[in-house]
């Protein structure tokens, strides 16, 4: 079946012992939009009533994050934005740029996706460790009774690895599934389908996001 | 049967069924979701966006088996390795 699994079969470039596949060069494709695009807006940043119109724009991005994170975890974000405001903008302009003819959105492989939840699964200790102590955080595992320290773990390692494979299969399934259709209805239907795909890569952004929040406010919250 | 029908015959069966059989749960429980989401709305409208953002969460949560189910059956029909050692075997 002439079919891609994912951006991993792509090869771009084959420079002998590294080959170049789709998913890396469109993952830096899209880190280099959001750096590049995010360094040219804050060049000259200003306050008051004449900013920018694409400086109002990232204002208002980072405002919502911030305002999402703080009405999911009940205290003030802190330093937390950068983290999930970046794994939110990665994913969300990743999912977006599919709509270019040729792009393959990288969080198609299980292999983008399964680095994205290992960030999170480091992230949730060290963001415990910062906020209640070495000690607190692993009191953590041993609530309510230690009997349940190894249902702990198992539900940690469980929870990164819906992560990753709930993302690749949303990503995964829009574009195998267009692709199936553009070989039986041409027509009309690949469309509906694609703008589909393009909404719901949208909404899986922001439950990676929501739900990689809620991790970390259940490892920081002192209850 | 010969082995390569047999193992066909399986893949097909099976990848068609663990779809079918995987999206009846999910489905049921994702209306119950909404149900329970929207009368919680209209008794507090005030709680809109909580009540949303926490439906969202749980939709994306329950869908996951779903989604599980689906990368199964789209393995065992498209990327199926024991079809391919099959017709490897019956190639060479």
């Amino acid at each position: 079946m002439p079919m891609q699994l994912s951006p991993d079969e792509i090869v771009i470039w084959d420079l002998g012992p590294v080959t170049l596949t789709g998913t890396i060069v469109f993952s830096w494709v899209v880190m280099v939009l959001l750096v590049v695009s995010s360094w040219l807006i804050t060049r000259n940043l200003s306050s008051g009533p004449e900013i920018s119109g694409w400086q109002a724009l990232l204002e208002t991005i980072v405002v919502l994050i911030r305002d999402q994170i703080r009405a999911v975890m009940q205290k003030d974000p802190g330093h937390y934005v950068a983290f999930i405001g970046t794994l939110f903008l990665f994913i969300s302009v990743s999912n977006l740029l599919a709509i270019i003819p040729g792009y393959s959105p990288p969080t198609g492989s299980l292999s983008t996706t399964a680095a994205l939840a290992i960030c999170v699964f480091i992230a949730v200790p060290i963001f415990g460790i910062q906020g209640r102590g070495v000690v607190g955080y692993l009191r953590n595992y041993i609530e309510p009774t230690p009997l349940m320290l190894p249902f702990n773990i198992i539900s940690e390692l469980s929870r990164t690895m819906a992560l990753a494979v709930r993302l690749f299969g949303n990503i995964m399934s829009g574009r195998i599934l267009v692709a199936i259709l553009l070989s039986i209805i041409p027509l009309v239907v690949p469309i509906a389908l694609e703008l589909l795909g393009l909404l719901i890569g949208q909404i899986q952004a922001y439950i990676f996001a929501v739900l990689a929040t809620v991790y970390i406010a259940s490892a920081t919250t002192r209850s | 049967m010969e082995q390569a029908t047999l193992i066909g015959l399986g893949s097909i069966i099976v990848g068609g069924l663990t779809m079918a059989l995987g999206s009846i749960a999910p489905a049921l429980a994702e209306g119950r979701a909404v149900a329970q989401a929207l009368s919680a709305m209209a008794q507090q409208p005030d709680e809109s966006n909580n009540i949303s953002r926490t439906l969202f969460v749980g939709l994306a949560l329950i869908e996951s088996t779903a989604i599980y189910c689906f990368v199964v059956a789209m393995i065992i029909i498209f990327f199926n390795p024991f079809w391919d050692y099959v017709v490897a075997q019956a190639g060479g």
